[in-house]
């Protein structure tokens, strides 16, 4: 079963595609464009839809989506752990 | 899906165009009109009043605007004939000429010196007549060509990206080499992302134009803004489904458009395109306010990916609403057209989804209802550039 999803394998993030997935849970991943697999353990609760962290981020780090910049951290962030509002800021506003 | 051959089912007009519907709308200039024509579409059935709020003291661009959406939607193919109905005469008339010249049939009523009742009278006694004439009008076949299709996402969310917008990236590559007219924008959606769209710019006049109009909505979103936009844009139900930041929302975005699909050229809001391939038009990330202005440019089908299960549809474009998010699937069943959740569990690729949509293109195109017109949603929502006077 696939838990969550990676565009690419240089990615900082991956989505989480199916419902309840809760901390502690080991989860399977699809890297989407090399068509690899990857496991982890979630670090926190995670709704659907929402990311984790595939790389361990120090706060200030550039996090990469479909390989490219899409942010900074503004706390560290523990791979396998919730990536959203509460850690991830736009560089652009 | 070979493509080579593909026809459609469509009623072909009077200037050239294939549209897939064959609405008699009844058109407001202004507000005022609009109790008028909401009476005439209940008179004579089978017509369709597009109400809306604005048309009055309005000056400049935003004016010339209001003028080239109303003439525009009018002027669509999907639209067999129009009753135009204003509070005074030459407006009316203004709006009426212009759709005129497409060939279809086009009536004026102007309220002042009548009244409702006298204006109702008269347009009633038109629109039953254009209605009457639509109904005995029949479906030709028609070239895949013939077809005119836009894009634009909305209530999305993490798997927009991952799932439904490459799913319309996929459609859109099957689409291009076949001499179809698409169509993308949303403007500040591409915020952080807009460099890969200047790339794709099939030369630097285009890629000119369009930094031209991303430039200038930066420059309405930096006069007017209060913080980082983080209330609204990305939207709260963007942020409920996960997406955090706006270059984030902007690379999801423009999976849209595909690998192979080059920009041919930039329109202003409500501008038609003046040949075939991808346009982009400078619009209004608000999704009935974009869906309004390329019904307006004359678009005949639009590509709706959603991922947290945006429900807006148009009275004259019908809006395919594609969806990745197996929550929204199952929870919001009646508003999708094209289940595309599959791809998230690998039990579908994208090939497999970009030709599920197509079908559901031509389906609809030859006359299947989508979901949201099923289900009455016709928002008609202008597009305003500042006050009125």
């Amino acid at each position: 079963m696939i838990h969550f999803v990676v565009h690419d394998e240089n990615d900082s993030v991956g989505v989480v595609v199916v419902e309840g997935v809760k901390s502690g849970d080991k989860l399977n991943g699809w890297i989407m464009d090399q068509d690899k697999s990857i496991d982890m353990v979630a670090k926190s609760d995670i709704p659907i839809g929402h990311k984790l962290a595939i790389k361990p981020l120090k706060s200030g780090d550039t996090v990469i989506k479909y390989g490219v910049d899409i942010g900074k951290t503004i706390a560290p962030v523990q791979v396998g752990e919730h990536t959203h509002v509460q850690n991830l800021r736009t560089k652009r506003w | 899906m070979d493509l080579t051959k593909a026809t459609f089912w469509g009623y072909k007009r009077e200037n050239g165009r294939v549209g897939v519907r064959n609405h008699v709308v009844i058109l407001p200039v202004d507000d005022l009109s609009n109790a008028a024509a909401e009476a005439v579409a209940n008179n004579i059935k089978g017509t369709m009043a597009i109400p809306h709020p604005y048309g009055r003291l309005q000056f400049g661009a935003d004016l010339e605007l209001h003028f080239r959406t109303l003439i525009g939607a009018g002027s669509n193919p999907n639209v067999a004939a129009v009753v135009v109905i204003c509070i005074e005469d030459q407006w009316a008339k203004r709006v009426a000429e212009a759709i005129a010249e497409t060939g279809k049939p086009v009536a004026y009523f102007g309220i002042e010196q009548h009244g409702d009742h006298d204006t109702i009278l008269r347009a009633s006694k038109a629109a039953k007549k254009f209605v009457q004439w639509a109904s005995e009008l029949r479906r030709e076949e028609a070239p895949l060509k013939e077809l005119w299709v836009s894009t634009k996402c909305g209530e999305s969310d993490t798997t927009s990206g991952c799932g439904s917008n490459p799913t319309v990236g996929d459609a859109f590559d099957k689409l291009y080499p076949h001499g179809v007219t698409l169509a993308f924008g949303e403007t500040t959606e591409l915020t952080g992302g807009e460099h890969l769209v200047a790339a794709r710019c099939k030369n630097d006049e285009v890629r000119k134009k369009f930094q031209y109009m991303f430039d200038r909505y930066q420059r309405v979103v930096e006069a007017n803004k209060t913080n980082d936009l983080r209330d609204s844009q990305p939207t709260k139900g963007n942020i409920e489904g996960g997406l955090t930041t706006i270059e984030e929302k902007a690379l999801g975005n423009i999976q849209k458009i595909g690998r192979k699909c080059v920009i041919d050229g930039v329109l202003d809001k409500a501008e038609t395109p003046t040949g075939p391939g991808l346009w982009f038009m400078d619009s209004s990330s608000a999704a009935a306010e974009m869906v309004t202005l390329v019904a307006a440019a004359g678009y005949t089908v639009h590509f709706f990916p959603t991922g947290q299960g945006n429900v807006i549809g148009n009275p004259i474009l019908p809006v395919i609403k594609l969806c990745a998010n197996p929550r929204t699937v199952r929870t919001m069943s009646e508003h999708i057209d094209v289940d595309v959740s599959g791809l998230l569990r690998r039990e579908m690729t994208p090939d497999q989804a970009g030709d599920a949509l197509l079908d559901c293109m031509f389906r609809t195109a030859n006359g299947r209802l989508t979901a949201a017109e099923a289900l009455g949603h016709r928002e008609f929502v202008l597009t305003r550039l500042y006050e009125s006077a």
